[in-house]
């Protein structure tokens, strides 16, 4: 059942944050809401939890219409991306208080706060208090409390965004283990596709107020439904462009064309967008399936291993994302792969048209 | 010019406690040589002033009087200001932002204005020389101060902090007496020593309102005209003993006062 919205819109005044929802979060699962800021994770998030009251629709949890209901008759918790802690109790007291304010035994308590404190290794500091731990130990502090209570759903706000790399890293790798066997129905907000993809289970994409999508991570990645939901799933940004089919051939410009693939040579004669997500657009690889493009070099920035080309391709302002060190000097001329296979293929109004599954279930993520 | 480092601040010092040196002499000494000679220390060290005052009810009372009508005022206005500078901080409400400002704007008149409404007043009702009738009348200006303090405070606490504690199934009060009055505790202690040593130093309306049963200290201390003349020496005493719960109360607030000024809010 987990976790449902049924026609809920937010208003403040006169802004809508919200417009229109209707979503069903798989239950048991780990849910990312995945979208940029002020797409309307956080608004979500505070109207499943019931901080907020939706200014129209419902929001009912394991089949309990629950839109009313006060925050403290409701098991859930939540992890803000500020960390949260009551400074003036210790570690121990900080994740004991929800078992506490439930009237759970003492002996028990101890039990349970113990053994959460084992897993987040908040064991050495149960004694000290919130303001003399370093950031990822006041955020652990704070996952500890949420995990503490078995809630059935657990809103998890950017909980990340405001520790350093390192930490991050450590603790998104645990994220997805802690929960798993508490049952619970786990909400993550990100802003970072790359994130969302690390910690799989479902997502939904929003922009601008909107849920554009919703299923299994990956699905969403490989096979976005609709070009804006591309446009959230994709960092750096998915390029885009028109083409125009005539015949078996699909025509960028006259002299850049390629052969429709397998699966869309019945397709009627016309124009459609294609999305290339920017490692799909490269310098040299793999010569096979691939059409290529020459590229005026406008930035070239290079990140470690990657190299990063911002080029104009055929008048279209496309990013570029390849493996090793490709120096480039503004204005340089580049010959770039376009792997045409691997494209998204979208109709006029946005939805997908379809891709060649065969060629994505190889295509790994970065 | 780096061995000469220590003079100016030595010198702002000494001229900064020589006021309450010279009292602190003068309560050692005697009337007598107060007014016949010129003397840096106590030619002739004398407690008779001190004496005097711990003995004789109608100096001590003055004190208790004092004391009394002060923390009064201080319980009532902070825990009135509480909740107040909880609302002002948490919600928006219509004309929220004028009347915080109204508030303020009470602390703009001279309290001298309001000491005949207030006289009036107590009197038709029989509040007339009582000790909650100078609280309550101080309560005009120490609330809005203490409101403006701890919205201060306040505001610094990140409005999620209560919204974990309803998740956690805290309900508003215990959240409020549990957590939030700790998290805030620093506030709290800024807020009671202003309001502290406005309601101690404050003389004009504890003056107008009381008569014996509540005479303030220093109403006592402006009517030392004995038949004897001036009694310089015990009004120095008296003058020294009123300096004492305010460096008292200072030093526990020491650290927090800090704070309020960080917060621009003192």
């Amino acid at each position: 059942m987990g976790i449902e919205l049924r026609r809920v819109t937010k208003q403040l005044g006169s802004e809508t944050h919200i417009y229109e929802t209707n979503l069903v979060l798989e239950s048991g699962e780990f849910n990312v809401l995945l979208g940029t800021t002020l797409s309307g994770k956080t608004t979500l998030m505070r109207l499943m939890a019931g901080l907020e009251r939706p200014s129209s629709g419902e929001v009912w949890h394991n089949g309990e219409n629950v839109t009313g209901l006060p925050v403290q008759k409701r098991n859930v918790a939540m992890v803000y991306q500020a960390f949260v802690n009551y400074p003036n109790f210790t570690v121990f007291d900080n994740i004991a208080s929800p078992l506490r304010v439930a009237r759970v035994q003492a002996d028990e308590v101890r039990r349970r706060v113990e053994g959460i404190a084992e897993l987040l290794k908040l064991t050495p500091i149960l004694e000290r208090l919130p303001n003399e731990l370093s950031g990822g130990q006041q955020q652990r502090t704070a996952l500890a409390r949420a995990l503490v209570k078995d809630a059935a759903l657990v809103l998890l706000d950017e909980p990340l965004a405001n520790l350093d790399y390192k930490l991050r890293e450590e603790l998104r790798d645990e994220l997805p283990k802690l929960f798993q066997d508490t049952g619970a129905t786990v909400v993550y907000a990100t802003s970072e596709p790359l994130e969302a993809l690390m910690l799989g289970g479902y997502t939904a994409t929003l922009e601008q107020g909107r849920v554009v999508e919703y299923g299994p991570t990956v699905r969403l990645y490989r096979s976005p439904g609709s070009l804006a939901s591309a446009r959230v799933f994709s960092d750096p940004p998915i390029n885009t462009a028109q083409v125009e089919k005539r015949g078996p051939i699909f025509f960028l410009t006259e002299s850049v064309h390629w052969t429709a693939p397998a699966g869309f040579r019945d397709l009627a004669d016309g124009h459609y967008t294609i999305g290339v997500r920017p490692h799909h657009l490269t310098i040299g690889g793999i010569d096979q399936g691939v059409v290529k493009v020459r590229a005026r070099v406008l930035v070239a920035e290079i990140s470690g291993s990657e190299s990063i080309v911002h080029a104009d391709v055929e008048g279209n302002l496309w990013v570029s994302e390849s493996h090793g060190i490709h120096p480039f000097e503004v204005g340089d001329i580049a010959e770039l792969f376009l792997h045409v296979g691997r494209c998204l293929y979208f109709d006029n109004d946005g939805s997908l048209i379809g891709h060649q599954a065969d060629t994505a279930s190889r295509d790994r993520p970065h | 010019m780096r061995t000469h480092r220590w003079l100016v601040p030595t010198l702002y010092i000494v001229f900064l406690m020589l006021p309450i040196y010279w009292l602190l002499n003068m309560s050692f000494k005697t009337t007598n040589e107060i007014l016949g000679t010129f003397s840096l220390w106590p030619l002739d060290f004398t407690l008779d002033n001190y004496r005097k005052i711990f003995t004789d009810p109608t100096w001590y009372n003055g004190y208790l009087n004092s004391i009394t009508y002060v923390v009064m005022n201080t319980v009532i206005s902070v825990s009135v200001a509480l909740p107040a500078a909880y609302a002002f901080s948490r919600y928006r409400f219509l004309g929220d932002k004028h009347l915080f400002f109204w508030l303020l704007t009470n602390r703009m008149a001279p309290p001298a204005v309001f000491a005949l409404p207030f006289f009036q007043l107590y009197s038709a009702i029989g509040l007339f020389d009582t000790h909650i009738a100078v609280a309550l009348a101080h309560c005009l200006f120490n609330i809005p101060l203490a409101v403006w303090i701890l919205e201060g405070f306040m505001s610094a606490v990140p409005k999620e902090l209560d919204e974990t504690a309803y998740l956690d199934g805290y309900s508003f009060w215990r959240f409020f007496v549990k957590i939030f009055i700790p998290t805030v505790a620093a506030g709290i202690g800024v807020a009671a020593f202003f309001c502290f040593m406005y309601s101690w130093v404050e003389l004009l309306l504890a003056k107008t309102l009381t008569s014996v049963a509540a005479k303030p200290i220093a109403a006592t201390m402006t009517r030392t005209a004995s038949t004897a003349g001036y009694e310089l020496g015990l009004l120095a005493a008296a003058g020294t003993l009123t300096l004492v719960p305010g460096a008292f109360v200072i030093y526990f607030v020491r650290n927090y006062i800090a704070k309020g000024f960080a917060l621009g809010r003192v």
